[in-house]
């Protein structure tokens, strides 16, 4: 049995500990928000915080987040980063099938905690381990950049 | 896909029925809508007959919400919103009382000019704008009718604005309050549609119904789908497409806790495959890594590339089964060559969310959960394969994250996969529903992928650069042959969609022909099918032609497209005009490149500005001119046209390639399959042709013009032209 603390909550597990985060999040608590997209930390849909950092959670097991705070998708509502870009994202219609854009959110909430006010460039070099295929780029820049204004 | 719309013409008014449909829940006004008449495919389903219980459309409830059903999948091109919108503005609703829902599988929700129920070919808004109108329009009817009833004044005395109908007296009430009242009138059998401009729905840049549950995770997709007690399955899949379990080992698999089953299948092409039944993905991922299996490929064809390659190109080099032809006898005495030979590899389609179906499979019924593209065809090989007729087999439609074709398969090859992992599960002793996902490497290896191509053009000018005769000829897989498709899209042994965008919209003697290869690998239709190489091919010949002939590229086009060429003259003026092409003085090291295409009935023109960045090709900027006639969401389109542009990027890219080795698919996941990453992202400017002509679709045309304006662009920096996707600079 082991413990993780998600989104604010201790949640006990009796799997294999080297299950990565994303499918104890999937299979065991049903939080679907965190994506599968590649398995192998090339894609980021399955982006999830760990003490404020961005990490892959398809290759990081749950044994290595023992003791540390978890926060997903689900959560960003509650943080202010993530609602501001919450809303810059349906204020720009960023999504188009969508299935990439939780993990986007996460990665672009990572970046405006330790900058506040990025450049084209830096949110390129902080988004790019990110996939999208329907090619949302553009409104992502943008909402970005929405967001870290309405921030400041 | 693309069926040439003259051969068949949209279903006359007189042909539909409209029908009411006793609500399930809620109560309130339903219409259901129904297409008699049978399917245009060979082998599909069986031609359908009236349904006792009709499928319903739209559907009003006391509380006022409008709810719409959506005959289509949601992949990210926007018919969630689109097709509601057009709805909207009939019934004349207000748009905050709006909702949409996938529909199920239903005879209902066949495309109405294909027949069969699917999603593709750009078609959604193409074919179903009137359908929906036609619907919105007789609900709107209906509820005046209720009102003007209730009021006891004529029908004619009545209005209605943003989801109230108002009468002469003051009298007002909304269609949530009207909703039962309106179930009992008669289905008005004529109906006037809406003058277009008096659209306030159609025509606005909307925002999409579904980005708040987009953005904050809680928007469902198959993936997600769950059932209590639900089982996740994997499949390990033949190394070679087809091969068999010749015997495997699974002790190791059965002793990982969570693993509930190991089964061999029979997979697609006639092959077999081991599947790994356990409590979670995890398990059954880890069951299928430490599984030992002795494959025997000895039976099927292994493709290599290289040796495919040149296979092609010898091939190229004879005349094909000829699908245009033309005199082109001027080629032996013309002053100036092209000889010209290009080649494409395949490509898979590798949407975000990779392949996956719930399925819950009972004695006597079937039901799926998936993200289905062809739910006509899905259904009725769900029900061959599981023993079933196709009414004991309900298929729901589950968003999907992206697809661009691969959930199209006319083999329905992962769906009926699926059947084989539950009637295995089930045939144990054991019940209850079953997921089956496919992982990265499974999607990447597992086939159905855009077919490669060689092009070869021998085209002789004149001393003034003009065309005198164009011999082209292409090589390639048939995506049709031997589908229910080959009926409608193979003409005289030639597939359409590996020739579609030869040629138009230029006036030029071309002979066209094609030679048709077999090859043990499945393809498949990939966003903008036959137009992922036609237009790289045209665009980029006709811009060297522009080069011999001295004469800049914009105006060589303009002089060369026929008459008939009004919207490709529209859309490329547009983006002239708006990129600053040949106003704007570029940054040193920049240079404009030009493309415009037609594909799916639309006309998109690009203007891009590219540079090389150490050596490398750096796309900057795009200016899109797009003619799409009606443009129902303009910010939707807006963002087709951004995402075909970034898909079209990608397929320029090193590394965007599959390749085979000895029948072996060399590439696994996006390490060593590349696919476009934001800071490849260029800025895009779209600007839209105004036009009130019945809407022709988006979500394809943007794509094949981005790859040949880029390139254009390249070989005015360095005089080389790039004759392969990806490119290759050293070989051009």
């Amino acid at each position: 049995m082991l413990t993780l603390n998600i989104n604010g909550q201790d949640k006990q597990f009796d799997i294999d500990p080297s299950t990565p985060i994303l499918w104890a999040l999937r299979d065991n608590l049903h939080l679907t928000g965190t994506k599968f997209g590649c398995g192998a930390a090339l894609c980021g849909a399955c982006t999830v915080h760990i003490n404020g950092q961005a990490v892959r959670s398809c290759v990081t097991p749950i044994s290595a987040a023992v003791g540390q705070r978890i926060t997903t998708i689900e959560a960003m509502d509650e943080d202010r980063i993530g609602k501001a870009l919450q809303s810059a994202w349906v204020r720009h219609d960023v999504p188009q099938c969508g299935y990439c854009q939780s993990g986007q959110i996460m990665s672009a909430a990572a970046l405006l905690k330790t900058n506040k006010k990025p450049s084209d460039a830096d949110i390129d070099s902080a988004m790019s381990g990110n996939i999208c295929r329907c090619g949302t780029y553009q409104r992502i820049r943008e909402a970005i950049k929405d967001a870290a204004a309405t921030l400041a | 896909m693309y069926i040439k719309q003259s051969n068949h013409s949209a279903p006359a008014l007189s042909r539909r029925d409209f029908l009411k449909t006793s609500s399930a829940i809620g109560g309130g006004l339903v219409i259901g809508f129904f297409i008699p008449g049978t399917t245009r495919f060979a082998n599909a389903e069986q031609a359908p007959v009236a349904p006792s219980a009709p499928n319903a459309f739209l559907h009003i409830t006391p509380d006022n919400k409008v709810t719409v059903q959506i005959n289509r999948l949601e992949f990210g091109q926007g018919v969630h919103t689109s097709l509601t919108m057009i709805i909207a503005d009939e019934l004349d609703a207000d748009w905050s009382q709006m909702n949409a829902q996938l529909a199920p599988a239903g005879d209902a929700y066949k495309d109405p000019l294909f027949g069969i129920q699917m999603t593709g070919g750009s078609g959604s808004i193409n074919h179903s704008f009137t359908q929906y109108r036609e619907i919105g329009a007789r609900a709107r009817a209906m509820l005046i009718a209720a009102a003007a009833d209730r009021w006891n004044v004529a029908p004619e005395q009545c209005h209605t604005a943003k989801g109230m109908v108002l009468g002469p007296n003051g009298h007002k009430a909304t269609y949530g309050e009207l909703a039962d009242a309106a179930m009992a009138q008669p289905i008005p059998q004529k109906i006037a549609l809406k003058n277009p401009k008096d659209f306030r729905i159609i025509g606005k840049p909307m925002p999409r119904l579904d980005s708040r549950d987009k953005a904050n995770g809680k928007q469902q997709f198959g993936m997600d789908f769950a059932l209590p007690g639900m089982k996740i399955a994997v499949i390990a899949h033949p190394p070679v497409f087809g091969g068999k379990v010749a015997k495997y080992d699974a002790a190791k698999t059965l002793d990982i806790k969570g693993v509930a089953g190991v089964f061999q299948i029979p997979t697609d092409r006639g092959g077999s495959g081991v599947a790994i039944i356990a409590d979670g993905f995890w398990p059954a991922k880890q069951g299928r890594d430490a599984l030992v299996i002795n494959w025997d490929t000895a039976g099927v064809e292994k493709v290599t590339s290289a040796d495919q390659l040149a296979q092609y190109q010898a091939l190229a080099r004879q005349t094909g089964t000829v699908a245009r032809d033309a005199d082109i006898s001027a080629l032996a005495t013309a002053p100036k060559k092209i000889v010209a030979e290009y080649s494409f590899p395949y490509l898979a389609h590798t949407p975000m969310e990779t392949l996956n179906c719930v399925i819950d499979l009972q004695q006597d019924h079937c039901t799926l959960w998936v993200g289905s593209q062809f739910q006509t065809f899905d259904r009725a090989a769900v029900a061959a394969t599981a023993g079933l007729k196709p009414e004991q087999v309900t298929l729901n439609t589950l968003m999907a994250g992206g697809g661009f074709g691969r959930r199209a398969v006319p083999t329905s090859d992962y769906l009926v996969e699926a059947v084989h992992v539950a009637k295995a599960y089930r045939a144990s002793g054991k019940s209850g529903a079953v997921k089956v996902i496919w992982s990265r490497e499974d999607d990447i290896r597992g086939g159905y992928y855009r077919p490669s191509h060689v092009h070869r053009a021998e085209i002789g000018l004149d001393d003034k650069g003009q065309i005198l005769a164009w011999n082209h000829v292409i090589v390639g897989q048939s995506i049709t042959q031997g589908t229910p498709f080959e009926s409608v899209m193979m003409k005289n042994g030639v597939d359409n969609t590996m020739i579609e965008g030869m040629g138009d919209p230029y006036e030029i003697p071309l002979k066209l022909s094609a030679h048709t290869v077999k090859a043990n690998v499945p393809v498949l239709w990939w966003r903008s099918v036959g137009s992922t190489h036609t237009a790289f091919v045209m665009e980029t010949l006709i811009d060297e032609a522009a080069t011999l002939a001295g004469v800049d590229p914009v105006v060589y086009r303009q002089k060369l497209m026929g008459p008939k060429s009004q919207r490709h003259q529209a859309a490329l003026k547009m983006a002239v005009e708006k990129s600053g092409y040949g106003t704007r003085k570029l940054p040193k090291g920049h240079a404009f490149g030009v493309a415009v295409h037609e594909s799916f009935k639309s006309v998109v023109a690009y203007v891009v500005e590219a540079s090389l960045e150490k050596g490398v090709p750096k796309l900057h900027k795009v200016t899109a001119g797009v003619h799409c006639n009606l443009a129902v969401n303009p910010l939707t389109i807006e963002a087709q046209v951004q995402g075909a542009i970034l898909m079209g990027l990608g397929t320029t890219l090193p590394g965007a390639a599959i390749t085979l080795k000895d029948g072996v698919v060399e590439q696994h996941n996006f390490s060593d399959y590349t696919v476009a990453r934001m800071p490849d992202m260029p800025r895009v400017e779209v600007h839209i042709i105004p036009s009130s002509d019945p809407p022709t679709g988006m979500g394809e045309p943007g794509l094949p013009p981005l790859a040949p304006a880029f390139a254009n662009a390249i070989a005015k920096l360095t005089g080389k032209r790039l004759r392969s996707l990806p490119f290759n600079l050293e070989s051009a």
